[in-house]
């Protein structure tokens, strides 16, 4: 689960007095072979005590940083896409060099789909292992369950998946997009395209789609003209009988269902909708909650036709894309398939390195700074920008849903949209 | 909320929703069999059963593969033959769980709940490791999908007569087996009286090991069944248990009628409920009923008269 800890950041914290006193130890068998040939580690990267002046885990030759998803549990399904992701994304820049010249070395917590738990690994990895940067957690309960350990410890956090928004924090960079982001380019797109007057929104019974209707809600009846919202419901996690609701659809006619639900619902959700004979090819359907990953298991042929508004797709046509999936596949295997969060996980430990590489420093004070206005334009979602708070700069794209379980594009943003966690007007 | 419609187009909703009704309550008697057996006739308080059913879920699966890639032709039929291995899978899975655990424990019947929770940890953590953290998408052959129009806007979903055919079918087999077969009149004695069940000859032991696994195999048709309308992945089995369990118990542990009865009561109150309110509220309202008809009647509503 973990990589080999040496207690090196230790080491490198007395390594200064030790290389003075030098001369005094002829026979110095307590340091490390790097600690011996200090003059190759200097030849390429700055001097340790420079870029790590909190005692974090960085020594001459590596840094370290932690991974902490669950690899248990329910949400196993979704976060094991992250956990490659960011793998992938290591082994990458390790093979480019690695970061101020050090390589990227990880350890890997389990947060096994249990809140308290992943607050508590995030301890662990924030005071035990110290690590530099932390890459994980995936549902917002488990966000809020660390957020409170990254700001006592003072960590770094990068968080991939898409969520409510509401929050900004020092120690965490959102990688995904936050609820504005991903939903009113979707409800434009759609009253335009479509004609869109009437919606019905669905959403599973927690915080994330119920904020997120909230703000469609207020989109639709504030900002797009003549449109209505015909029926507003949630469902407790892991409902499996819709047919109820889909009776009413079917009385109420929308021009729209717009969907939030999550997880093993998702798959009843759209079987049910297609055994009782709603054709997604004539009655729109619009979802901000379903990846490549979510239609592995609800099946191509149940969904094909559905319209899915996030920032990534595996099928994005462009050479930084072209280029990630087959590594991704290549590392992972062919029959692996890539959503949004896994594209949004791999851009973590990229981001990292190039705030690290901008601020000149592992210090996470000088990495909150830096983070600001930090560019990838090698994305695979295509450029990407560090709002100052925290967010991303991102385009979004409606794909729809075909048979063999990819998206096809069908709409993306002209420009990148802002990220706006507090939005004015929506709440 | 119906001002706006017409009084046809009221009657055919009500229609289908009276239909969407009597599938939730099919699929509740499917859950809950399996499980009334177990709970019911045994004692033994199964928590395991959502992974018994995710079993027979896989087999199906695996079927649906083999099917696509071996004997395309015979795809038409190849759910049949699922719910067969389904049966057949976690039946023995369930005879050996019997005779490594549940036989131990007949006469801590509460440790029986700790044990099979752990058990059901083990199954999910092993059906993760073997066949992969993603759910899997099953194919249904062609026939088995979209709905048949019986009027412009009543639709009939082909799935849902499927799985209140197949319902109707194992419950009528399940209660030939119990109350008209010498097998079934030997497990009827067990439960209500082991030690003297043993003396006059009948072997104990083995009628434990065939009812749990009859239970648990009944357990796997169910799950075969539910690839149609839910998720297959390794947790999916926990998307049920809560139900099972409050059919069964509701309706009183003992008895297969109280089963049936208390599906229908549930499933119908559920699916109205869900109709007029929103899909959580109409769970709280079912979930509070529940509970005042138990506190009034904690026996459940059916109850065998049998001296103490």
């Amino acid at each position: 689960m973990s990589t080999h800890q040496d207690g090196s950041d230790k080491f490198s914290a007395t390594r200064r007095r030790l290389l003075k006193g030098l001369a005094a130890l002829p026979a110095a068998p307590l340091l490390s072979s790097t600690a011996l040939f200090p003059s190759r580690a200097f030849a390429q990267a700055p001097a340790t005590s420079a870029v790590n002046t909190t005692g974090l885990a960085v020594t001459d030759t590596d840094v370290t940083v932690g991974i902490l998803h669950s690899v248990t549990g329910t949400m196993a399904i979704s976060e094991t896409g992250s956990v490659q992701a960011e793998k992938l994304a290591i082994d990458q820049i390790n093979a480019m060099g690695g970061v101020l010249g050090r390589k990227i070395k990880f350890v890997q917590e389990d947060g096994a789909s249990d809140w308290p738990n992943f607050a508590e690994k995030a301890k662990k990895l924030l005071v035990n292992d110290k690590c530099a940067a932390v890459f994980g957690c995936w549902t917002s309960a488990s966000r809020k369950a660390v957020l409170p350990v990254f700001e006592q410890y003072n960590g770094m956090l990068y968080y991939p998946t898409f969520y409510e928004g509401l929050e900004q924090s020092k120690n965490v960079i959102y990688t995904g997009q936050e609820a504005t982001q991903q939903i009113i380019a979707g409800l434009d797109w759609v009253q335009r395209e479509k004609g869109a007057k009437s919606f019905y929104l669905l959403g599973s019974d927690y915080i994330w789609p119920r904020t997120s209707n909230k703000i469609a809600r207020k989109h639709i009846e504030n900002f797009m003209k003549g449109s209505k919202v015909v029926g507003e419901e949630y469902f407790p996690l892991g409902h499996t009988q819709f047919n109820s609701v889909i009776n009413k659809i079917k009385l109420t006619k929308p021009d729209v269902i717009y969907a939030i639900i999550v997880g093993g619902s998702n798959v009843a959700f759209y079987k049910q909708l297609k055994a009782a004979g709603i054709d997604l090819s004539k009655q729109t359907l619009l979802t901000i909650s379903v990846t490549e990953d979510e239609i592995d298991g609800i099946g191509g042929d149940n969904i094909a036709g559905a319209y899915s508004c996030m920032k990534y797709f595996q099928s994005l046509d462009n050479p930084n894309n072209k280029d990630f999936v087959a590594a991704f596949k290549k590392m992972w295997g062919e029959k692996t398939v890539i959503g949004d969060v896994t594209q949004a996980a791999y851009l973590g430990p990229w981001l990292w390195k190039l705030t690290v590489e901008k601020a000149g420093s592992f210090d996470i004070d000088k990495i909150a700074e830096a983070s600001a206005g930090i560019e990838f334009p090698k994305a695979p979602e295509g450029y990407v920008k560090i709002h100052p708070n925290h967010h991303l700069w991102s385009k979004t794209r409606v794909g729809q849903a075909q048979l063999d379980g990819q998206f096809k594009v069908v709409f993306e943003t002209p420009d990148l949209i802002e990220p706006n966690p507090f939005p004015k007007g929506y709440q | 909320m119906f001002s706006d419609y017409s009084l046809a187009e009221l009657s055919s909703i009500f229609l289908m929703q009276g239909f969407a009704g009597l599938i939730l309550f099919s699929v509740f008697v499917l859950m809950a069999l399996g499980l009334a057996i177990i709970f019911g006739q045994m004692g033994v308080i199964n928590m395991a059963h959502g992974e018994f059913m995710i079993l027979g879920a896989y087999v199906t699966y695996f079927t649906s593969q083999f099917f696509l890639n071996h004997l395309p032709s015979l795809f038409g039929i190849y759910f049949f033959v699922a719910m067969i291995l389904a049966f057949l899978a976690s039946g023995a899975l369930g005879m050996a769980t019997e005779w490594l655990m549940i036989r131990h424990l007949y006469k801590r019947p509460l440790d029986t709940l700790l044990a099979t929770w752990g058990l059901s940890l083990i199954l999910q953590q092993v059906y993760r490791s073997v066949f992969g953290p993603r759910e899997v998408g099953v194919e249904l052959p062609g026939w088995m999908m979209g709905s048949l129009p019986v009027t412009d806007v009543v639709e009939v979903q082909i799935n849902g007569l499927f799985v209140m055919g197949l319902t109707i079918a194992i419950t009528v087999a399940v209660a030939l087996l119990m109350y008209r077969s010498s097998w079934g009149k030997q497990v009827r004695a067990v439960v209500q009286n082991r030690v003297m069940a043993g003396a006059v000859g009948i072997n104990t032991e083995k009628v434990d090991r065939y009812t749990f696994g009859l239970g648990c195999g009944i357990a796997g048709v169910a799950g075969s069944a539910f690839t149609m309308i839910g998720s297959t992945g390794p947790t999916s089995g926990q998307l049920y248990i809560v139900d099972t369990f409050l059919v069964v118990v509701f309706g009183g542990a003992q008895s297969l009628l109280g089963t049936i009865a208390s599906a229908f009561t549930i499933s119908q109150a559920q699916s109205t409920l869900e109709f007029f309110l929103s899909g959580s509220m109409a769970k709280v309202l079912t979930l509070i009923g529940v509970v005042v008809i138990l506190m009034l009647r904690p026996q459940g509503l059916f109850v065998i008269k049998v001296r103490r």
